[in-house]
């Protein structure tokens, strides 16, 4: 596992001088897993804020080969990259090995991209897929998406009189993923760099289909100060709203918090969840808590006992 | 030695498609054009070609993954009808825009709804608008050789523009036809063993990146490149077809002149109707009329000069559209010839006949109407439907 | 302000090369900005691989300083600087009585 100063001397997939928002956990996830690659990467990006701020033309931040099609479509775009490549490999064109990086926000992996993805995964291409998850339809004004959580506010499904936000759950895209099948699934958190870009490695070292959901706090959407974008996702991590965890074949591995807080301490750190507060509301946050205990469980019952 | 065989038009695209040899193809069935798909994973289960094949999970997968493996430097093809071009057009504009001279074979069929699986040519229609080049042909010979063509013109520095080229679904898709196929060193050697890509994603000591957000102040620049690249194509599309005819024998052109040099009355189709239509001329010209037809071959770029300068002595025209522009004017066809005769100095009468929509069959009969509706063309409507029920 | 290209001279295809975006200045957009302390500096790290504008500029794997061109002022760096009891990064108002401008 590569050490940070062994990391720093390793390409830098971003410049500064992109439009992302200061403290936007987004580039964090690209720049800790693409520098986890010891092989050159190659990137598509869905339509999303990631794309939109690193590329406004004729500025682009990426220092690695980037390409951009549309909004639902990264993997079947990267399938075509990847299928390209195997072709000139295979002509003895290319002989390097290449690490194929697809990504997608959480709306154009979750919901309109899940075809896609879902493809690509299917027929095993070389390609790792990693959804930068912030929970909602960030870059055109923070709406509900399919990984929405329970309670939270967006634009599409706000906090208002009669509405208390978000009525259900977010679907688990992570689980979906680890029922096709596919070599190395992961769901992770920036904010624990080590972990990210250990569960990276293990990701490229897999030559197939590989798949991560990170977790991306995002100060304007769920409103909090910039700096504690990384607080945040430990915070989420260590009361198990958001577990990290990884499915090597099959086989889970589950990072376990040093000590379990309740789920309350990460709500009343965001405004999109501070109508939660509000009194009368209190059963949401029970319920919330209940989900979040149950689904817990769930996912250590996956994990084989020694 | 090329030799004679019998094939369908799905048939003789699909050989085209193996002597092509691309590098990367992603396509996804659908009615008529599944077989031409199928017939080509064939050869690659039989190692009879180099390519990499994606079966995608939809259309829209299909042109995603070919703007990608395109973007990557490397020959691309597909083949699609339909409901599944329509799911492709969010995508099509986009490998335009990057100049990416991806090849698809387009069996035209109706596009829904109602479903619909037979000919008309609405789904090519519909996406005139996006800057693919578009190549109808009239039969399966056509269609094979414009295919082996398009990979030269989609190619050309001078175009680098996406390229469609169509059959009429199950009319000629599925029919057996007699058809010469070349030499596969031929179309080698015409093809060009490699794609020579000026843009490479996978150029790694030279990244690039691909696909940028264009704000106000540039996205008109990208997009006039492509209508200047559009107007280009029409020389080449006639220089590989001198280069094809001086090999092959076979010659053509932005429209082919059926029996008009002198023609007095005269019709404008596109594909396998034409056929049909070279029947009723020679018909009429047994009896003494002056019938003739122009056969408009490259939709796109819209060959307007070429065609004014067919007709312009024609005096009563009939323009045969198998879609319709749902605009109360008349059929795609019909509304950019009145466009193009507009400063003409001498221009025929005209009237759009909109017929065979959803494989309604279109015959010598009722081209013969077509024909005595031109003796008295002032009565006629500017437009008017052929072949349907009241 | 400079004549931007017409589009006979842009290249072909909405492409451009690797890292053109380093050009445009994103410091203006700071109401902060970190101060380094390298005295009190272990080079961790920590800061270099947090900071979501690539701002931390590193050499021969140690910390250098920090590239206040792109530098947004999110506070990041210094909130994940691990030094005690005073942190080898705190942010400071970038106008102002304690302002650090030069």
């Amino acid at each position: 596992m590569a050490s940070l100063k062994e990391l720093s001397t390793r390409k830098d997939p971003l410049t500064g001088g992109h439009r992302m928002c200061p403290g936007c956990g987004a580039p964090i996830v690209v720049r800790q897993i693409l520098m986890a690659s010891k092989d050159p990467v190659v990137v598509v990006s869905a339509t999303g804020c990631l794309e939109v701020s690193t590329t406004i033309f004729p500025y682009s931040a990426w220092t690695v080969p980037f390409l951009h099609n549309a909004f639902e479509n990264a993997g079947a775009t990267m399938s075509g990259v990847e299928a390209a490549y195997q072709n000139l490999k295979k002509k003895g064109k290319m002989t390097e090995h290449v690490n194929f990086v697809a990504f997608g926000g959480d709306g154009g992996t979750y919901d309109i991209g899940l075809q896609s993805l879902s493809g690509a995964m299917e027929r095993g291409h070389d390609m790792l897929y990693v959804c930068y998850n912030n929970e909602a339809y960030m870059n055109t004004g923070v709406q509900r998406s399919g990984a929405t959580p329970k309670g939270a506010n967006t634009t599409t499904e706000p906090a208002g009189k009669v509405g208390q936000g978000k009525v259900q759950w977010r679907k688990d895209l992570t689980e979906i993923m680890v029922a096709h099948n596919i070599p190395y699934v992961a769901q992770a958190i920036i904010g624990n760099w080590s972990d990210l870009t250990r569960k990276a490695e293990k990701a490229f070292a897999v030559r197939g289909p590989k798949f991560m959901n990170v977790l991306q706090p995002c100060r304007l959407g769920w409103g909090y100060k910039p700096e504690n974008t990384l607080e945040l996702a430990r915070l989420a991590f260590d009361t198990c709203i958001w577990p990290v965890y990884e499915v090597e074949n099959g086989v889970y591995k589950i990072n376990k918090p040093r000590e379990k807080k309740p789920v309350v301490e990460y709500l009343k750190t965001q405004d999109r969840f501070r109508h939660l507060f509000k009194p009368g509301n209190e059963k949401l946050i029970a319920d919330i808590q209940a989900e979040v205990d149950r689904r817990w469980n769930l996912l250590l019952a996956k994990e084989a006992t020694k | 030695m090329s030799k004679i065989v019998a094939k369908t038009g799905n048939e003789a695209m699909a050989e085209a498609m193996r002597q092509i040899n691309p590098d990367v193809v992603a396509a996804y069935p659908i009615t008529p054009a599944t077989e031409i798909v199928m017939i080509f994973a064939k050869y690659v289960a039989d190692g009879l070609v180099s390519t990499e094949f994606v079966a995608v999970e939809s259309e829209h997968s299909a042109m995603s993954a070919c703007v990608g493996a395109s973007a990557a430097g490397v020959r691309v093809m597909t083949g699609t009808s339909s409901q599944g071009l329509c799911l492709m057009y969010e995508i099509l504009p986009i490998a335009a825009a990057l100049r990416l001279p991806i090849v698809m074979c387009d069996v035209n069929r109706a596009i829904s709804g109602p479903i619909n699986i037979h000919c008309d040519h609405s789904d090519t229609m519909a996406a005139r608008d996006f800057g693919w080049l578009q190549i109808f042909s009239e039969n399966s010979q056509e269609a094979y050789d414009s295919l082996i063509q398009a990979i030269r013109i989609a190619e050309d520095p001078r175009v680098h523009l996406p390229t469609m080229v169509t059959t009429d679904g199950f009319i000629i898709s599925h029919c057996l036809d007699k058809i010469e196929i070349l030499e596969d060193k031929d179309v080698t050697e015409f093809v060009g063993q490699d794609r020579k890509a000026n843009n490479r994603l996978l150029d790694l000591k030279n990244p690039t990146s691909v696909g940028l957000l264009d704000l106000q102040d540039y996205y008109f620049e990208h997009r006039v490149p492509v209508a200047q690249a559009m107007k280009d194509s029409k020389k080449v599309i006639l220089e590989v077809a001198d280069e094809f005819a001086k090999k092959f024998g076979r010659k053509y052109g932005l429209i082919e002149e059926y029996k008009l040099a002198d023609a007095e009355v005269a019709i404008v189709a596109l594909g396998s109707t034409c056929g049909t239509a070279k029947v009723v001329i020679d018909e009429l010209r047994a009896k003494g009329v002056k019938a003739g037809m122009l056969k408009i071959r490259v939709f796109r770029p819209f060959p307007a000069e070429e065609i004014v300068k067919a007709l312009g002595k024609v005096k009563a025209l009939a323009v045969l559209d198998r879609s319709d522009t749902w605009s109360a004017q008349g059929g795609q066809v019909f509304t950019e010839i009145r466009s193009a005769f507009y400063e003409a100095a001498q221009k025929p009468k005209m009237t759009n006949f909109i017929y065979g929509l959803g494989g309604r069959e279109i015959d010598l009969p009722q081209l013969h109407t077509v024909f005595a509706a031109l003796k008295n063309i002032d009565k006629q409507p500017v437009v008017q439907y052929l072949g349907v029920r009241e | 302000m400079s004549e931007k290209p017409g589009w006979k001279s842009l290249p072909e295809g909405d492409v451009v090369k690797a890292g053109t975006a380093a050009e445009f200045k994103t410091g203006d957009w700071r109401s902060e900005r970190p101060v380094w302390f390298p005295e009190r500096c272990i080079q961790c790290l920590f800061c270099w691989i947090s900071c979501p504008d690539s701002s931390i500029i590193v050499k021969d794997q140690k910390m250098t300083g920090i590239d206040y061109d792109h530098c947004k002022g999110c506070g990041i760096c210094a909130k994940e600087c691990p030094v005690k009891p005073q942190k080898a990064l705190e942010m400071k108002p970038e106008r102002g009585e304690e302002t650090c401008q030069k």
